[in-house]
């Protein structure tokens, strides 16, 4: 209890993801309890495995979609980026267990030039990021359907393993995801990067008068979502065997990504929340997924209640934030 | 970065005509240069938007590679098509100079198209109140954007997404995932019908006209009435506007009223031309902002002409068949979009980073 209350005052400035973390667990227990009464088993590890595996792709682009969101940007590339980087990089492997090096390379080195392209339009042409990002978005995506229109590459029987196989019970990819997640929280709360982060996020003008370099921050924050994106990209063409062109986009990954970063208490004006937030939204989305499909229910009402819940999770932060400019 | 000294004194310098090239690097337009060709190009500048020179210059080369684009008909077949996307774009307009985002105008663009098939089954005499309960149902869906906007606090890119998730979701659910029923043929003359007889042109279609009182009335609406000043105060300054009387959260609210109107205005016309389909008005949130940022407003509010919106409108649809006539595939038309929509954003920046 102690350990609680000390915490309480940096639960209420908002600088803990405590509440989004009990959130989930209040969906998690909801979500057993109604699997279980209607006669499923929703703790089976079959059904746990798939929770986790569904939360791999959209929660590698979450971290570096919360990056970019908590520096004040956006990015509504992610989507294509995903798609790029999983054709590339199996195009490369070519099915060739010794080339897996070389397309993971391919892959990221990709995913990090969109982010940069990004960043350059964002800082040096002084677009809005939304603009900016939705231009690189369109432009990547007429390069993509002009040069793939259907499954490009393949990869080899060991990369898939990336997506299929688990440890003592964990899939893979789920140590992949903590990894680039415990790097991320290491990057944003832990060094001066991080500091600087939340600092051009929140304003970026008294930043740059405090001496920080904004522009290479936010070219930083988006190269790393670049990268993540790209992650992304290559978990989902280990699943798949091969790369699709229209995995990111058909996934929904941009507007979603941007909805769990939002709906994990990060502001969508930068500088404010946790990333841990975001990692907890992306499972919570993960079980609803998991809870809708043990009822067969139609996707249609799937995708009505996440807007309600996006909407009103985030009408919820702006009351605890309490800000008075209307 | 500013060259504020350099150009200081100077306003509006742009020459219109190197708009594409200056657009693409913020400097590449020597900020210096003689006075006097100067100020005549800011007086031109000023009244006439750059997007409408831009507009000229595609529109010549169009004609020049297909002649046969100037033959009135085609031309008002062009014009046709592209009024769902002008009445779109002056909607999101006036969201935009307010200094927000409507990204639901898609889903209830395809919402409108799927419940007048719905609920009319292609029966003539239940046409008209049909279309009161369209106007009806964007009036709700706009004073609910504007609600939890302004009363919840929450950001308009969010609360759009929500909604617009919500009516895909909704929509689909009443009606099984595909769109049923039938759209009347008195519903659809509206967007695909037209004046016959008119001289030197032949035929005007009533989707034009419907742009031209939906033009007239979003300039008289933004740029000459009182509601119209508050709009920019609440988008060029929000706390500004609140603390000299301004009611921000209603200025902001009928913004996305006057959206959604414009959605149900733009579904009517597409389903006249384009009939039934479930993904009606896929994408149109995002060419309506495309528009606007065409046309020289600045997302994050205060900025923006209906003019320009309109000159954005219609070169963005210029642009699709320009790249069309040059024979451009038809993934690459996107690039080549994004491309153009990122240099528009640019240029503007540049000018906005120039004092006037």
């Amino acid at each position: 209890v102690s350990a609680l209350a000390a915490r309480l005052p940096r639960l209420r400035a908002g600088r803990s993801s405590l509440p989004v973390w009990l959130v989930l667990a209040g969906v998690f227990v909801v979500g057993w309890i109604v699997v279980d009464a209607s006669g499923g088993r929703f703790l089976a590890v079959t059904n746990l495995q798939n929770i986790a595996q569904r939360s791999v792709a959209l929660g590698l682009v979450a971290v570096g979609q919360a990056l970019v969101v908590l520096a004040g940007s956006l990015d509504l590339s992610v989507a294509y980026t995903i798609s790029i980087a999983a054709v590339v990089s199996s195009v490369v492997m070519a099915g060739d267990p010794g080339r897996v090096g070389g397309g993971v390379a391919a892959g990221l080195g990709v995913g990090a030039a969109i982010g940069l392209v990004n960043g350059l339009v964002i800082t040096l042409l002084r677009v809005n990021a939304f603009v900016a990002t939705f231009g690189v978005s369109l432009v990547a995506r007429g390069v993509l359907n002009a040069t793939f229109d259907n499954f490009a590459g393949a990869v080899p029987k060991q990369f898939q393993s990336l997506g299929y196989d688990a440890v003592v019970g964990v899939p893979v990819s789920v140590f992949l995801l903590a990894g680039v997640v415990a790097g991320a929280w290491w990057l944003v709360h832990r060094t001066r990067f991080g500091y600087h982060v939340y600092a051009v996020g929140g304003n970026p003008e008294v930043a740059r008068l405090s001496g920080i370099r904004v522009n290479r921050t936010l070219l930083v924050v988006h190269v790393l979502c670049g990268l993540c994106a790209a992650l992304s990209g290559l978990f989902l063409a280990s699943r798949l065997g091969s790369g699709a062109p229209w995995v990111g986009p058909d996934g929904g990954y941009d507007l979603e990504s941007i909805a769990v970063v939002v709906l994990g208490g990060v502001a969508l004006t930068g500088g404010k929340g946790r990333l841990l937030g975001a990692i907890s939204a992306v499972l919570m989305f993960a079980v609803f997924d998991s809870v809708f499909n043990s009822f067969e229910a139609s996707p249609f009402l799937r995708t009505l209640v996440r807007g309600v819940i996006i909407v009103g999770a985030v009408a919820l932060y702006a009351r605890r934030g309490g800000q008075d400019t209307p | 970065v500013t060259n504020w000294s350099e150009a200081a004194g100077q306003r509006l310098t742009e020459e219109p005509v190197s708009t594409k090239s200056s657009g693409r690097s913020g400097k590449a337009l020597p900020s210096g240069g003689r006075p006097s060709r100067a100020s005549v190009a800011s007086a031109i500048g000023t009244a006439i938007p750059p997007i409408w020179f831009v507009l000229a210059l595609t529109f010549a080369i169009v004609v020049w590679r297909n002649p046969l684009f100037a033959e009135p008909l085609s031309l008002m077949s062009f014009l046709k098509r592209s009024a769902p996307l002008v009445v779109l774009a002056l909607g999101q307009l006036f969201v935009v100079v307010a200094g927000e985002l409507d990204l639901s105008v898609g889903a209830l663009v395809t919402a409108s198209v799927v419940i007048a098939a719905r609920l009319g089954q292609g029966d003539p005499h239940r046409t008209w109140w049909i279309v009161l309960l369209l106007l009806g149902f964007g009036l709700l869906v706009g004073l609910l954007n504007g609600a939890v906007t302004t009363l919840l606090k929450v950001p308009s890119f969010i609360t759009t997404l929500g909604t617009m998730l919500v009516l895909n979701g909704a929509v689909f659910l009443w009606t099984g995932g595909s769109p049923t029923g039938s759209l009347a043929a008195n519903l659809r003359e509206a967007g695909r019908g037209a004046v016959q007889g008119v001289p030197w042109v032949e035929q005007v279609p009533y989707a034009v006209l419907v742009a031209l009182v939906a033009g007239s009335v979003a300039y008289l609406l933004l740029h000459r009435t009182r509601f119209g000043h508050r709009v920019f105060a609440t988008g060029g300054g929000p706390r500004t506007a609140w603390l000299s009387g301004v009611d921000t959260r209603r200025v902001r609210t009928a913004t996305f009223v006057i959206s959604a109107l414009s959605a149900v205005c733009a579904a009517v016309l597409l389903a006249g031309f384009a009939g039934l389909s479930a993904n009606a008005g896929e994408g149109y949130e995002f060419q309506a902002i495309a528009a606007v940022v065409f046309g020289g407003a600045a997302l994050g509010g205060g900025k923006g002409r209906v003019s320009a919106a309109l000159g954005g409108a219609l070169t963005l649809s210029l642009l699709f068949t320009l790249l069309n006539v040059l024979g451009f595939a038809k993934p690459l038309r996107d690039s080549v979009e994004g491309l153009t929509l990122i240099a528009a954003a640019a240029f503007t920046a540049y000018r906005l980073r120039r004092p006037r």
